[in-house]
């Protein structure tokens, strides 16, 4: 009888996997055509996709970009599909300085956007060496004289100023932080007072840097310049605001509290109208406080309200033990905010920061709606209105909107690169 | 400094000035007196500022312009409304418009945010990846700048209403019923033809009071179907008693007023009858829908994911299907953390249609604190009122969300 009983003794060699299960065609048929639904889906996606590029890029590519008139543009596409972009190149200085802006001066705000990568970097990055922080905090004053020009003893008075303040806060604010802050602000009042005498004084009539007036600043210098400033004054003052809103004095919180929920609630352009109607009856009856600073302050108390905001989230999401801890360490409320509180709290916010300043930035545009010539406005204003560009639509929005794009994009990348930066539970 | 210590309890030794700053019982009240003398000398400044500045300027605070005649028009009006009408009338004119761009935004918005947030979670590769892109390029730019670009589809890129006329027309009627020209769109627009009331508002009230009867009576058929399934276990059949419901009472009322539409006509130069939609309203109306909609789209998504994938598989295996565990389990919950969210861009979409002043949408912020303010130069009383109004709104919609919050927080023992 034979022995039917099989063994196998050798093993097989491994067999390729069927064809649609490896590489692009096992991608394919997972990723976009697993069911029927799913494929047409697919189909749909594509043909969106196709009607898009078949709109976009033979206008992107057929586009003019040497002649100096929509007509002229005409003219040389001879009815073929082209964008315009010559606007872009002609009118580059406008849209990006705007219309007044000395020519001849444009290496300032230049030099000013190079020196604010330096400024920005130590504190967008943490492993670059502290000491760069020193140039983070005189750079504003070097850029303020750089943009504005003038007399050098007027950013030099405020950074004095400012140093005078911080100096007597060090030295008083370890043994008693209230002293230490009264007599910081008195110092610098003192200080701003004095120097203001000197400035007057000594101010030439030729100064190093030609003065230019605000009203002259535009373009989308001046959507950056009003990004970065409030951006960066509303900070501390947002903070102020987090803490004041946890205190439990009723009186400080209830101002805090009334302040955040009125911001909150309005729009900010209303806030602008508030800047550019209403704001001079505030001030006393002789000062002129030109519309730059006026909506430098209205936009800082509203982004300010909105990183309060923020920031009482990330105090709210640290354990009770922290506050705890600090106590039984015997740190007073300054101290124990300082050195325990805040750098957690603040490490919690920066996404929801980073969210809020590129809410910010892109709010800047709304200038335009109170007569400020930012980019939006040198769009629908001056060039769009001008007799060589007058319907030049598409290529002019579509380069805001780019340029808006690239800004914001890079900063909400950023963001998320932070976040797991920072993330320092384990995973 | 000693006659202070009568201020304090004898009983606990002498008082001394530095303990103002130092005891934990005196300091809490000293800083507090601090900042009310700061923030009353603060308001006292301001305030005298101000008054100083009225008085040399010849002003006053007065809101008496309210009642005088505005002069000007507004094309796109909910009530009546003509430039004999008081600026108070104009405000309210503008305050319904707000209210409606910003209904219909917030509408549409939810829907584009649901269907871009649930899209981009889809296991088809290219569509998430779509939809990815448009969240980061909406998000990203400008609302202004989007309303801007509409606008200008809306008016540069549609044909007039003359490129409609002859026997060849540049451009024709979509169904020969919707006209879309750069003066706005012209809709077909309901009206009755035996109506029951002189005031054709008030048939529609009626329309949308049989509406309201019909979805309490539906709800009353769902409690029932729900008893009679905690009873046997079965749960009896009823979309179409539900479908007829909804579609018989509200059908015989429109039948019996003769509901009829009235198609836009190409009259001389322009077109008459039906509805028309500004172009400015189509503008600030779709570019605040697709701008909410990619953070809608955003928070949706989040939502969903934050159901722990454990609450789907628990509930397969007790046995419920798949569409019983999405509207039982995973809805439920993903809700709780998509809906505070939505709220607050609900009101963003609100503050943001202030927008419509930069396309000529006559919204509250263009009327009142637009023309009017620059007609009768009163910039404190229009921008204080104009500050009102969006405060009432957006209290009024934080009030709803904490009632929602309030109803659906854990129920915790």
């Amino acid at each position: 009888m034979a022995d039917l009983s099989f063994v196998r003794s050798e093993m097989l060699p491994e067999r390729a996997p069927p064809a649609n299960e490896v590489g692009i065609v096992k991608w394919l048929r997972t990723n976009l055509f697993s069911t029927w639904p799913n494929a047409l889906l697919t189909v749909a996606a594509f043909y969106v996709i196709y009607l898009v590029l078949a709109g976009v890029l033979p206008w992107l590519f057929g586009g003019v970009w040497t002649t100096s008139s929509l007509s002229e543009c005409r003219e040389v596409l001879q009815g073929d599909v082209g964008g315009c972009f010559s606007v872009l190149t002609e009118r580059w200085n406008q849209l990006i300085y705007g219309f007044k802006y000395p020519t001849e001066l444009y290496w300032r705000p230049n030099l000013a956007l190079v020196l604010l990568a330096f400024a920005a970097a130590p504190v967008l990055f943490f492993d670059l060496p502290r000491k760069l922080l020193l140039f983070t905090a005189i750079y504003p004053f070097i850029a303020y004289w750089l943009v504005w020009g003038g007399p050098i003893g007027v950013p030099v008075t405020a950074f004095v100023g400012i140093l005078g303040a911080y100096l007597v806060f060090e030295r008083f604010s370890a043994s008693n932080f209230a002293l230490g802050a009264l007599g910081g602000v008195a110092t610098a009042f003192v200080l701003w007072f004095i120097g203001g005498y000197l400035v007057d004084m000594m101010a030439s009539e030729n100064p190093l840097l030609t003065p230019v007036a605000s009203r002259d600043l535009g373009g989308f210098m001046l959507n950056l310049m009003l990004g970065v400033t409030c951006v960066s004054l509303s900070i501390p003052l947002g903070i102020a605001l987090a803490l004041g809103r946890q205190s439990s004095m009723p009186l400080i919180k209830g101002v805090c509290v009334i302040f955040i929920e009125f911001i909150r609630g309005v729009p900010l352009i209303t806030l602008l109208f508030v800047a550019s109607v209403m704001l001079a009856y505030f001030f006393p009856p002789d000062a002129t406080v030109d519309l730059f600073l006026r909506v430098v302050i209205m936009i800082t108390l509203f982004s300010s309200a909105y990183i309060a905001e923020v920031i009482r989230g990330g105090l709210a999401a640290l354990p009770k033990g922290q506050y705890e801890a600090a106590d039984s360490l015997g740190l007073d409320y300054p101290q124990a905010m300082r050195f325990i509180i805040l750098p957690q709290a603040l490490k919690i916010s920066i996404p929801g920061i980073v969210n809020v300043a590129v809410g910010l930035f892109k709010d800047t545009t709304l200038v335009s709606v109170i007569s400020m010539f930012d980019l939006v406005g040198m769009i629908r204003g001056p060039i769009l209105a001008s007799q060589e560009w007058n319907g030049v639509y598409w290529e002019l929005l579509g380069f805001a909107a780019l340029l808006f794009f690239v800004v914001c994009y890079g900063i909400s990348q950023y963001s998320q690169w932070l976040e797991r930066r920072l993330r320092t539970d384990h995973r | 400094m000693y006659h202070m210590t009568s201020m304090t309890d004898p009983h606990r030794g002498q008082f001394r000035l530095s303990m103002l700053f130092n005891d934990t019982r005196y300091r809490s009240l000293t800083y507090q007196a601090i900042a009310a003398i700061v923030l009353a000398l603060a308001i006292w400044y301001l305030g005298n500022n101000l008054l100083q500045n009225l008085r040399t300027a010849g002003l006053n605070i007065s809101f008496g312009f309210l009642g005088d005649p505005a002069g000007y028009d507004i094309s796109q009006r909910l009530v009546e409304y003509d430039s004999q009408s008081s600026h108070a009338r104009a405000a309210i004119v503008g305050i319904l418009n707000t209210l409606l761009v910003s209904f219909l935004a917030c509408v549409t918005a939810t829907i584009f945010g649901v269907i871009a947030g649930v899209l981009r979670l889809s296991n088809n590769w290219l569509v998430s990846k779509l939809m990815s892109v448009y969240v980061e390029i909406f998000r990203n730019i400008p609302v202004l700048i989007w309303i801007i670009i509409i606008f200008t589809i809306m008016t540069a890129v549609m044909p007039a209403p003359r490129a409609f006329r002859g026997d060849t027309p540049e451009a024709t009627m979509l169904l020969d019923m919707f006209a879309f020209t750069n003066r706005g769109v012209y809709t077909p627009g309901p009206y009755f033809t035996a109506p029951f009331f002189a005031n054709p508002f008030l048939n529609w009230v009626l329309v949308l009071a049989v509406l309201a009867g019909s979805l309490f009576a539906t709800r009353r058929v769902a409690h029932w179907a729900t008893g009679v399934q905690e009873q046997s276990g079965v749960r009896p059949t009823t979309w179409y008693f539900t479908l007829g419901l909804w579609v018989v009472p509200v059908g015989l009322l429109l039948l019996v007023m003769g509901l009829a539409w009235e198609i836009p006509e190409l009259k001389g130069f322009n077109f008459k009858g039906g509805i028309k939609i500004g172009g400015a309203l189509i503008a600030l109306w779709f570019a605040l829908s697709i701008y909410t909609g990619a953070f809608i789209a955003e928070n949706v998504r989040a939502g969903i994911q934050a159901i722990s994938k454990g609450q789907t598989e628990a509930a397969g295996a007790l046995g419920l299907r798949p569409r019983r565990t999405m509207n039982l389990v995973v809805l439920p919950q993903a809700l709780r953390v998509i809906i505070p969210p939505l709220i607050s861009h609900y009101l963003n979409i609100t503050k943001n249609s202030s927008l419509a002043i930069a396309v000529g949408y006559a919204d509250v912020t263009a009327t009142l604190g637009g023309i009017t303010l620059n007609q009768t130069g009163r910039a404190i009383e229009c921008v204080l009122l104009l500050m009102a109004f969006y405060l009432t709104i957006s209290l009024l919609i934080s009030v709803g969300m904490n009632f929602y919050n309030k109803s659906v927080k854990l129920k915790e023992r």
